[in-house]
C-alpha cells in the first residue's frame, strides 16, 4: 500500500477532508454539499508544512483531521457562579474564598443570575436553542484545587444546545477572498471553574489558591467540524469577539478567561474516525493553531510508522450524580411567564433577546454596506483589538473617504505597528494620527513625515531639553516636589502631568518620570538644584 | 418547672416567676447530672449563661423577643454553630469549628434561646441508634425511670444494676436524650430516614420532620442533601408547633426552601375529627411489628373511629422497596457529599506526606468510621459509569413510584396517615450490638424512611408505655406542606392519650449509683 500522506496542496493553502460522522455539513457560501470534500484554508503553519507538500501519487490515501473543540469561558460577573465571592483576576491568593467555596460543610450552593443570564445571552448569540429546564450535575474527581471532590456542572441537561458558529477564513492564491465557515455548537452548559494548584518543587509541597474555585464558566462545546489549526483558531478568535461583544467573557487567552481544548484524530476519509487525543490548556490563539496542526502531523507519523494513537484521557472517567442542592433552572418566554411573577426571580430569555448587541458579524456587514468596504477588510478591523473604535474616530474626526481611510488604517497604520511589533493600544497619541491624516486628505504631495515635523507633532527625543523642562518645573512648583519628599507617590504624577503639559503632549511619561525621579533623588541627597 | 410547655415557661419568665439565668443554671446542673447519657458532646456552658443575661436584661426591660426567649434548647452536633466545636460524632471533624452558624441555629438564636451544647448522634448521623459514634453511645433515659425500673423488679435477681441500659434510637439520640432527661425544653435533629422520629418514639417526645423544602438545611452537614430535613424534638406538639413556626420559610442560603411566606404556626384545638380521614396504610402491617406496637395502633384507629372519623384502609403498593431503594440513593449521595473531607481545609489530616493521594487516603481511612466508609464505597461504585443506569437511576425511579403512592393516596381524600413509628419499644444496647448498623437502620427505618424519599411531613407522638415500662410512639404523615394541619391532628391525639410524664426523680436525687 502507498504511503498515505496529509496532503497540503500547494504552499500556502492547507488542505484537510471535512468528515463528521457521515453527517452532511451545512456550511454557508461556497460549500455545500456531501459527507466529504476539499476544502481550502490556510493554515498558520503552512509556510512551513511540517509533513510534505508534494502532490499525491494517484491511488495514494488520503488523511483527514476532525477537530472538535471544548472551550471554557470565563464569566464576565462581579462574583462566583454559586456564592457570592467576589471575581477579581491577580487577587492576594485565597483572599477571595467564601466558606462554600472552600467546601465547608453545610455550605449550599445558590445560583448566580448574571451567570445564568451570560449563558443565554451566548446561547442566543451563537443560534442556540435555549433550554426552557435545565439542570445540574456534580462531576467527581479528587484533586487538591477541587475543594468539595466534585464540580457542578451540566451533565445531563445543559441550558443551551444546537447552536452554530460562523466564523470567516481566507481563501484563494492570494488569501484575497474571505469565506463563511460553521462549526456547530453541540452544547454550551454553566459549571465551576477550579482552584490553582501551585507546585513547589524545591519543597516538594503543593500550594493551592482557591480564588479562582467557583468562578462561572460556559463550557461550549463545538462539534467537530473543523479540520486544521488554523480553521479551530479562527473559529475561536470569532467566539472571542462574540464574547467581548456581548461581555460575557473578557475572553482574554491569556489571563485564563478562555482556555481551549482540542479533540484530535485523523482517518482515511471513508473510514470511520481514528482514536482521538486531546491538546489540552491551549493558552493563545496561535499557539492552538500550532499546537492542533503539529498533532495532526504527529498522528498521522504515527500510525504510517505503523504504530497506533493511545488515548490517556479514556483511562479516568469522573461519576457523575444530580446536584440535590439545586432545583431544575427554569427559563421563561414571554408567553410562558407566569402571571405576576417577580422579575427579580425570572429569567425572560424573550428580554434577553431584545437587550443583545451588535454581533461581529452584523458589524462587518455594517462596515461592507456603510463604507463600501471588501469583506477581509471587515474582518481585519474586527480581529485587532482597537482598530475598529480607531478607525471610526478617524473617519469621524476627518470625514475623509472611507475607502481612503480604510486604505491608510490597514496598510500604512497597521503595517507601522506591525513593523514596530506594537498593539493599536500602544499606538502613538489617537489624536495625532488623526491630525496627520487630516493633513494628508487636505494637502496631497506632503509626506506624513513633513506633516509630523510641520506641526511639531512628532516624540521629544531631545534629553537635555526636557531635563531643562523638568528642572524648571520642578523649580516652578516647590510645594508638589515638597509633596513628593513627603512620601506622597501621587505627587509624582502631577509633576509629570505638568512636565507633558509643557511638551504639549510630546513626551514619554515614563521618560519624564525617568528624569524626574533622577533630579528628585539628587534633591534628596542634597546635592544642589541645578 | 422543668417539664411545663413551653409557653408555660415562657409566661412564668415573663411574669419573673422565674429568670432565664434560673432556668439557665437548673439546666446545666441537670446536664452535669445525667452526663453519664453521653447526650451532649460539647455542653456550651459559657454561652448559654451568656445568653440567659441577655435574655433576663430583654424581659426586665420589658423586651422580649416571643416565646422561646430564654429557652433552653439544644443542637445535634451536625448543625454548623458558630465558633462553637461541630464534630459530626466522627473523628474527621474533630476539633472543626465552623465560622457561621445553620440558618436554623441562627433563627433560634434571634428568638433569644440558650444554646446549652451540641447532642450526640451516629456519626455523621448514619445509624437507627445513636451508639455509632465516635464519642460513645447515647443511654435511653427511660433505662432510669422510675415507671421501667419496677417492672423490672419483678425480673430474676443476678442481672447487674446497669448493665441492660436502653439505646436512644438515632441517630438523633443525644437530642432526644437532652430533652427526655428535662435538659432543655427543645432539640434539633435531623431526619433523612426516621432519624429524628426514631428517637422520639424511644424516648417518649414527639419528633416533627417537617416538608423537605419547608426549613433551610443551610448548615446542616449533609447526610443526603435530597431527603434530609432539620427536625424538631420536644415534650409537647404545641411546643414543636412554635418551634417549627420560627425556623421555618425561605432562605436565600438554600435554593431548595419554598418561595411562598409561611404563615406563622398556631395550632387550633381540634374539638371534632368527624370530617377527617384517615389512612391505615396496610402494607405497615409487617410480621416483625411487635404486638404491644401493633395493638396501640390499632386502639389509636379505634380512638378516630369512635370520635366520628372516618378510618379508611389504604395501599402503598411500593412500600417494600423503599429501604433497598434508599440504600442505593442514600449510599451515592453520601459518597458524594463525604468526597470534601480531604484533610486539606479543615478537619482531620493524617501525619502521611509522601503524595496528595497517600495523605487522602490515610486522612480518611482514620477519619470515618466503617459505617461511614462502607456507604462511602457502595455509593461509589452505583456512581460508576456502568453501574450508574442499573442502580441509580433505577433507585430514582423506584423513588418516584413511592412518592406517587403517597400523592394517590392523599388524593384519594386522605388527611393523614397513621402509622407505627419503629417496630417496638427500646431494646438494650447489648441486645442492638448484636446486628450490625446496616442491618439495624434497614430494620428500623422501615416506617420512616418512604416518608424523607416523598419529602412530607411526618411526627411520631408518644401514646404509651409498653409492659416493660417504655414509651411507644405512633406516627402520622401527612400531604407536603400540610405541617400545620398534621400537628394539630397531632395535637388532638396527643390530648387524648395523655402519655405520663417520665420519672426521673429517683435518678436525679441519686446519680452517684450509676
Amino acid at each position: 500500500m502507498a504511503a498515505p500522506v496529509l496532503r497540503w496542496g500547494c504552499p500556502g493553502t492547507c488542505r484537510a477532508i471535512a468528515w463528521v460522522y457521515g453527517v452532511p455539513r451545512r456550511r454557508r457560501g461556497a460549500w455545500t454539499g456531501s459527507t466529504s470534500s476539499w476544502i481550502r484554508g490556510q493554515s498558520s503553519l503552512a509556510q512551513e508544512p511540517l509533513h510534505t507538500s508534494r502532490k499525491p501519487r494517484k491511488g495514494e490515501h488520503k488523511w483527514a483531521a476532525v477537530v472538535g473543540l471544548e472551550i471554557h469561558a470565563q464569566i464576565s460577573s462581579n462574583s462566583k457562579l454559586f456564592s457570592g465571592s467576589q471575581v477579581c483576576f491577580a487577587a492576594p491568593p485565597n483572599s477571595l474564598v467564601s466558606f462554600f467555596d472552600a467546601s465547608l460543610p453545610g455550605t449550599l450552593p445558590v445560583l448566580n443570575r448574571r451567570c445564568v443570564e451570560a449563558a443565554v445571552m451566548t446561547g442566543l448569540a451563537l443560534n442556540c436553542h435555549i433550554n426552557k429546564k435545565s439542570l445540574f450535575d456534580r462531576k467527581h474527581y479528587f484533586y487538591a484545587d477541587l475543594p468539595a471532590g466534585y464540580q457542578i456542572t451540566q451533565q445531563r441537561l445543559p441550558i443551551a444546545v444546537n447552536g452554530s458558529l460562523t466564523y470567516g477564513i481566507c481563501v484563494g492564491k492570494r488569501r484575497s477572498q474571505v469565506t463563511t465557515r460553521t462549526v456547530r455548537v453541540k452544547q454550551i452548559q454553566l459549571e465551576q471553574d477550579s482552584g490553582k494548584s501551585l507546585h513547589d518543587d524545591l519543597r516538594s509541597q503543593t500550594l493551592v489558591d482557591l480564588n479562582r474555585a467557583g468562578i462561572g464558566l460556559l463550557e461550549l462545546v463545538l462539534e467537530p467540524d473543523l479540520s486544521c489549526g488554523e480553521e479551530a483558531a479562527t473559529a475561536v478568535r470569532e467566539l472571542q469577539l462574540i464574547l467581548q461583544a456581548l461581555g460575557t467573557s473578557q475572553a482574554n487567552m491569556a489571563e485564563g478567561q478562555l482556555r481551549v481544548d482540542a479533540n484530535v484524530s485523523v482517518h482515511h476519509p471513508g473510514e470511520p474516525l481514528g482514536v482521538r487525543t486531546e491538546v489540552k490548556n491551549l493558552n493563545s490563539i496561535r499557539f492552538l493553531a500550532k499546537a492542533i496542526d503539529y498533532e495532526i502531523q504527529r498522528q498521522i507519523k504515527e500510525l504510517e510508522n505503523g504504530g497506533e494513537i493511545l488515548n490517556e484521557t479514556t483511562l479516568t472517567t469522573a461519576r457523575f450524580m444530580p446536584e440535590p442542592n439545586l432545583p431544575p433552572l427554569l427559563l421563561y418566554d414571554t408567553t410562558s411567564l407566569p402571571a405576576g411573577a417577580d422579575s427579580q426571580q425570572v429569567i425572560n430569555v424573550d428580554q434577553i433577546r431584545e437587550r443583545l448587541p451588535e454581533l461581529p458579524s452584523v458589524t462587518r456587514e455594517r462596515l461592507i454596506q456603510q463604507y463600501g468596504m471588501l469583506p477581509e477588510h471587515s474582518f481585519t478591523l474586527l480581529n485587532e483589538v482597537g482598530l475598529l473604535e480607531f478607525f471610526q474616530n478617524v473617519i469621524k474626526e476627518t470625514r475623509a473617504e472611507p475607502k481612503k481611510v480604510t486604505s491608510w488604517v490597514l496598510n500604512t497604520f497597521l503595517g507601522y505597528l506591525k513593523l514596530q511589533n506594537l498593539a493599536v493600544r500602544e499606538r502613538p497619541r489617537q489624536q495625532h494620527v488623526e491630525l496627520v491624516f487630516e493633513e494628508l486628505w487636505k494637502n496631497e504631495g506632503k509626506t506624513p513625515a513633513q506633516i509630523v515635523s510641520e506641526k511639531k507633532l512628532e516624540l521629544m527625543q531631545d534629553q537635555e531639553a526636557l531635563e531643562q523642562l523638568c528642572r524648571s518645573v520642578m523649580q516652578g512648583h516647590p510645594e508638589v516636589v515638597m509633596d513628593v519628599k513627603k512620601g506622597n507617590p501621587r505627587a509624582i504624577n502631577r509633576l509629570i502631568g505638568l512636565v507633558r503639559k509643557a511638551t504639549l503632549g510630546r513626551a514619554d511619561p515614563a521618560v519624564i518620570k525617568a528624569i524626574l525621579e533622577k533630579q528628585l533623588s539628587c534633591h534628596d541627597s542634597s546635592c544642589p538644584p541645578a | 418547672m422543668l417539664g411545663w410547655t413551653l409557653r408555660e415557661v415562657s409566661a412564668a419568665l415573663k411574669q419573673g416567676q422565674i429568670t432565664p439565668i434560673e432556668l439557665c443554671q437548673k439546666c446545666l446542673s441537670l446536664i452535669k447530672k445525667t452526663k453519664f447519657l453521653n447526650a451532649y458532646i460539647t455542653v456550651t456552658e459559657e454561652v448559654a449563661l451568656k445568653q440567659a443575661e441577655e435574655s433576663e436584661k430583654r424581659y426586665k426591660n420589658g423586651q422580649s423577643l416571643g416565646d422561646l426567649d430564654g429557652i433552653p434548647v439544644a443542637v445535634k452536633d451536625n448543625f454548623s454553630t458558630s465558633g462553637i466545636e461541630t464534630t459530626c460524632a466522627s473523628n474527621m471533624l474533630k476539633g472543626y469549628v465552623p465560622p457561621y452558624n445553620a440558618t436554623v441555629v441562627q433563627k433560634l438564636l434571634d428568638q433569644g434561646a440558650l444554646l446549652m451544647g451540641k447532642t450526640n448522634l451516629d456519626e455523621f448521623a448514619m445509624g437507627s441508634g445513636s451508639t455509632d459514634g465516635v464519642f460513645g453511645p447515647v443511654k435511653n433515659p427511660w433505662s432510669y425511670s422510675k415507671q421501667f425500673r419496677e417492672k423490672r423488679k419483678q425480673k430474676p435477681r443476678g442481672e447487674k444494676e446497669d448493665s441492660n441500659w436502653l439505646i436512644t434510637g438515632g441517630s438523633s439520640g443525644g437530642s432526644a436524650a437532652a430533652v427526655s432527661a428535662f435538659t432543655c425544653f427543645a432539640a434539633l435533629g435531623s431526619d433523612t430516614g426516621g432519624s429524628t422520629r426514631n428517637p422520639a418514639a424511644h424516648c417518649g417526645l414527639v419528633g416533627v420532620k417537617p416538608s423537605y423544602g419547608l426549613v433551610s438545611r443551610h448548615g446542616l452537614i449533609p447526610l443526603v442533601n435530597s431527603m434530609d430535613v432539620p427536625g424538631i424534638l420536644t415534650r409537647y406538639v404545641d411546643d414543636a408547633a412554635i418551634v417549627l413556626g420560627i425556623l421555618a420559610g425561605h432562605d436565600p442560603k438554600d435554593s431548595t426552601t419554598v418561595q411562598d411566606p409561611v404563615k406563622p404556626f398556631v395550632l387550633p384545638n381540634l374539638t371534632d375529627v368527624s370530617k377527617l380521614c384517615i389512612g391505615i396504610p396496610k402494607e405497615y402491617l409487617v410480621p416483625e411489628l411487635s404486638s404491644e406496637v401493633r395493638s396501640l395502633w390499632s386502639k389509636a384507629a379505634d380512638l378516630f373511629e369512635s370520635e366520628g372519623a372516618k378510618v379508611i384502609d389504604v395501599s402503598l403498593p411500593h412500600t417494600s422497596y423503599s429501604i433497598v431503594c434508599y440504600h442505593v440513593l442514600c449510599t451515592s449521595e453520601v459518597a458524594s457529599n463525604m468526597a470534601r473531607f480531604d484533610g486539606l481545609e479543615y478537619g482531620h489530616r493524617c501525619d502521611i506526606d509522601v503524595s496528595t493521594e497517600a495523605m487522602y487516603a490515610a486522612t480518611r481511612r482514620e477519619g470515618f468510621n466503617d459505617v461511614v466508609r462502607g456507604r462511602i464505597l457502595s455509593g461509589n461504585f452505583f456512581l460508576l459509569k456502568e453501574n450508574y443506569e442499573n442502580y441509580f437511576i433505577k433507585a430514582q425511579k423506584v423513588r418516584r413510584l413511592i412518592a406517587n403512592d403517597f400523592v394517590n393516596v392523599f388524593n384519594s381524600g386522605v388527611d393523614v396517615l397513621l402509622t407505627p413509628t419503629t417496630l417496638s419499644e427500646a431494646v438494650p444496647y447489648l441486645e442492638f450490638i448484636k446486628e450490625d448498623n446496616r442491618t439495624r437502620s434497614a430494620q428500623d427505618d422501615i416506617f420512616t424512611q418512604a416518608v424523607n424519599m416523598a419529602g412530607l411531613p411526618a411526627v411520631s407522638i408518644p401514646v404509651a408505655l409498653s409492659k416493660h415500662g417504655l414509651p411507644i410512639g405512633l406516627q402520622f404523615i401527612g400531604r407536603a406542606f400540610c405541617d400545620q394541619q398534621l400537628l394539630t391532628i397531632a395535637k388532638w391525639f396527643e390530648k387524648q392519650v395523655q402519655f405520663p410524664v417520665i420519672q426521673l426523680q429517683e435518678l436525679l436525687n441519686d446519680c452517684s449509683s450509676i
